[in-house]
């Protein structure tokens, strides 16, 4: 582990903070969004919010990729398997995402549905191959990252001739939904968030390249840096977005040099354009319909279209009343703002999607958070006075 | 059970599978008790056939602890179902500061199970026993109908006395106390995960399924004032903390530097999104002792070879709340919290 270690290391987290504290300017306030689910973990694993100086706040983002996928295509999933009898593939984290009516894969599976954890797209490929009298659907979810992996299964699964797997497909894009938060009116008219920059994704830059977000770091005036997953990524980078925020800069840099290249990877993206394309608009939960932030199999591959295949309800469920994973995710709440958090919503218990993966807010504040000792103490206080 | 009889033919155990009638109480069942289980168990206690074993007590206070094994799969890197059940039930009984002395075993078999792979486990069983010098003085076989079972459950008991002077219990620990852990944490449920099927991956790591007691043994006759002993399995160091900060009322502050994990480990859980500190342990304690024990306590159990890797991880704080939280080797601070659901991988 000698390759992580040196990205953890104690004494340069010291340097960093110093440098940090020295550079922010104690009359301003620095809002910095890291907009990966990723970044958020390793800021409330290690701990990163604790070196920071009290005027540099991380904004938590709406990059986990099973917390914006909407109620009604997780009930679409449930479908696959319960209606249409289908084996259904998915990675571990969507398990346990609340579906409607208080359902979630994990629920669905013990009520007999066919439901298996698959740790890649290799796997449901196996499935698909052992089982040739079962219809087998790949639930595909995520970002740029995880969405080379479902073009080469869909490729494999043709030259295979494997006519009983097809993709659920629910890839998402992360410009488009960057850009969506800066149009908010939230953000542009009503004034209730404040971003002054974007720790830019990790994973996903090293596959689309530091490039596509050069248009609205231009047109937003916003800074980005882009950020490994590593606590001392994340406090370099905002040391960074820091300096180009005091000289007024609004450019698009790179810390995560040793993975992410301006063009990204080529090969990657020439397999993800041949077998999807853009969809005109596509749901978020927390964002809404954003237009042209989604991915769906082209009609050259329609046999695997899971879509196209089976004749899906058309969905309606809503996330549970009270909720506020919508507001966390625009980055305008915080967990602690929302009345279920800790108290119906935990991760044993989770009400909200935010609550259910490692890489999000509310799980991630609850998990390892600090505040929950302060709420205690507070709480403490005020019955002894 | 009645007197040994002698049966024409023997049962075949290379090829051989688990029928009902290995369950049904007749001639069969006997047979298999007799070629299978009291041969490789063998001792005095298991050789009268009764469906008890007697034995006499000593005096002072007995402990008495049981354990089910579901383990999937059956056999992995470093042990099996057999010897798992046999070190968990005696670590189970040991963590009082007891000296284990019989263990009881009951097998829940599933129809259509190969018998190769039954008589593998009862002679891996056997070897953890003797080697412990634990015997299995009594048993039970119960067969269920094919698609009921998963190939083999079992329940094992253990008994145990614990030596005079010795009050160790999760409800013991006090702020100021020294919090020790024997050894590395998550070897266990890395080198099972390492052997699922579906998630197979290239690694030296072993499981450390081992008896504790002998290391026990040491430690309360170095420091009889210990307070706490946990083995930390399911949940793993994390929930263990969790269990003995809830029963005791405090809090818990521990230093994730000194908190023995090896690299392969700290890597697999890496690459699978898992946090070593909620990976299972089937060989490893959890000692906490007055502070100004610790050090003694430290020496007394990296004297012993299950307990080399010994280190002083953190120390209970005054907490009513409970919180288990850790200073991290970044520098901040983090909650310990409680496992939630299941550890799943993450995707990216």
């Amino acid at each position: 582990m000698k390759y992580v270690d040196d990205f953890r290391r104690k004494d340069i987290a010291k340097t960093l903070a110093a440098r940090i504290a020295a550079e922010a300017d104690p009359a301003r306030q620095y809002n910095v969004m890291e907009f990966c689910g990723g970044h958020t973990h390793a800021i409330f694993r290690y701990g990163v919010q604790d070196l920071m100086p009290g005027n540099v706040r991380f904004v938590h983002g709406p990059g986990c990729p099973v917390c914006v996928l909407p109620i009604p295509r997780i009930d679409n999933a449930i479908e696959l398997a319960e209606r249409h009898g289908a084996i259904l593939c998915s990675y571990g984290d969507m398990m346990r995402v609340p579906a409607s009516k208080k359902r979630s894969l994990i629920r669905a599976k013990a009520d007999g549905a066919d439901i298996r954890m698959v740790y890649s797209t290799q796997d449901a490929l196996k499935i698909a191959r052992e089982n040739p009298d079962r219809q087998v659907v790949f639930f595909a979810i995520g970002f740029e990252t995880t969405t080379p992996p479902t073009a080469v299964a869909i490729r494999q699964a043709r030259a295979e001739g494997l006519d009983n797997f097809t993709v659920f497909c629910n890839h998402v894009l992360t410009p488009a939904a960057i850009q969506h938060i800066l149009q908010s009116p939230e953000l542009r008219e009503l004034g209730q968030v404040r971003i002054d920059g974007f720790l830019g994704p990790s994973h996903v830059s090293s596959i689309i390249g530091s490039a596509p977000y050069d248009y609205f770091a231009e047109e937003f005036q916003k800074p980005v840096v882009i950020a490994g997953f590593e606590p001392l990524d994340v406090m370099q980078a905002t040391l960074m977005l820091i300096r180009q925020i005091n000289e007024g800069r609004f450019e698009v840099e790179n810390e995560y040099t040793r993975v992410v290249t301006p063009e990204g990877n080529l090969k990657a993206q020439a397999l993800v354009s041949e077998v999807f394309e853009l969809r005109p608009a596509f749901e978020w939960r927390g964002l809404g319909e954003v237009p042209w932030s989604a991915l769906r199999i082209r009609a050259e591959f329609a046999e695997f279209d899971a879509e196209r295949r089976f004749a899906l309800e058309q969905g309606s469920g809503q996330d549970v009343k009270g909720c506020e994973c919508p507001a966390i995710l625009r980055g305008v709440k915080k967990p602690t703002d929302c009345k279920l958090f800790g108290t119906v919503c935990t991760p044993d218990n989770p009400q909200g999607s935010c609550m259910v993966s490692s890489e999000g807010s509310c799980a991630a504040y609850w998990s390892y958070g600090r505040f929950r000792i302060d709420r205690a103490r507070a709480r403490t206080k005020e019955a002894a006075a | 059970m009645n007197a040994p009889r002698r049966f024409p033919t023997r049962i075949n155990m290379r090829t051989g599978r688990v029928d009902i009638t290995h369950g049904a109480g007749g001639r069969a069942m006997a047979q298999l008790i007799e070629e299978l289980f009291v041969r490789h168990f063998d001792n005095a206690l298991l050789r009268r056939m009764d469906d008890q074993a007697v034995f006499a007590v000593e005096a002072g206070r007995m402990v008495m602890a049981t354990d089910g094994h579901v383990v999937s799969p059956l056999f992995f890197p470093g042990g099996d179902i057999g010897s798992l059940s046999v070190h968990g039930t005696i670590n189970d009984v040991a963590m009082s500061g007891a000296r284990p002395l019989y263990l009881s075993a009951g097998f829940i078999l599933e129809e259509g199970f190969a018998l190769a792979d039954l008589e593998r486990i009862v002679k891996s069983m056997a070897a953890a026993a003797a080697q412990a010098g634990v015997p299995v003085v009594t048993g039970d076989t119960k067969v269920v109908e094919r698609g009921k079972g998963d190939g083999v459950f079992i329940t094992t008991t253990g008994v145990g006395v614990v030596p005079p002077g010795l009050d160790i219990s999760g409800a013991n620990a006090r702020p100021g106390d020294a919090i020790l852990v024997s050894g590395h944490m998550g070897d266990h449920g890395v080198a099972i995960m390492s052997s699922r099927e579906n998630l197979e991956f290239e690694t030296e790591i072993r499981s450390d399924s081992a008896a504790l007691h002998g290391l026990v043994a040491e430690m309360v006759a170095a420091v009889p004032e210990i307070r706490v002993l946990r083995d930390p399995t399911r949940g793993g160091l994390a929930a263990t903390l969790n269990e003995i900060a809830h029963a005791s009322g405090v809090g818990m502050r521990l230093d994730e530097e000194a908190i023995p994990i090896r690299a392969e480990v700290e890597a697999a859980c890496e690459l699978l999104g898992l946090d070593p500190l909620y990976v299972a342990n089937e060989g490893k304690l959890v000692a906490i002792c007055p502070a100004g024990r610790a050090e003694a306590l430290l020496a007394a159990m990296r004297g012993h070879p299950l307990g080399r890797d010994a280190a002083i991880i953190g120390e209970v704080t005054e907490d009513d709340m409970g919180f288990v939280t850790m200073e991290t080797g970044f520098g901040g601070t983090r909650i310990v919290d409680w496992l939630a659901g299941e550890q799943l991988p993450r995707i990216c």
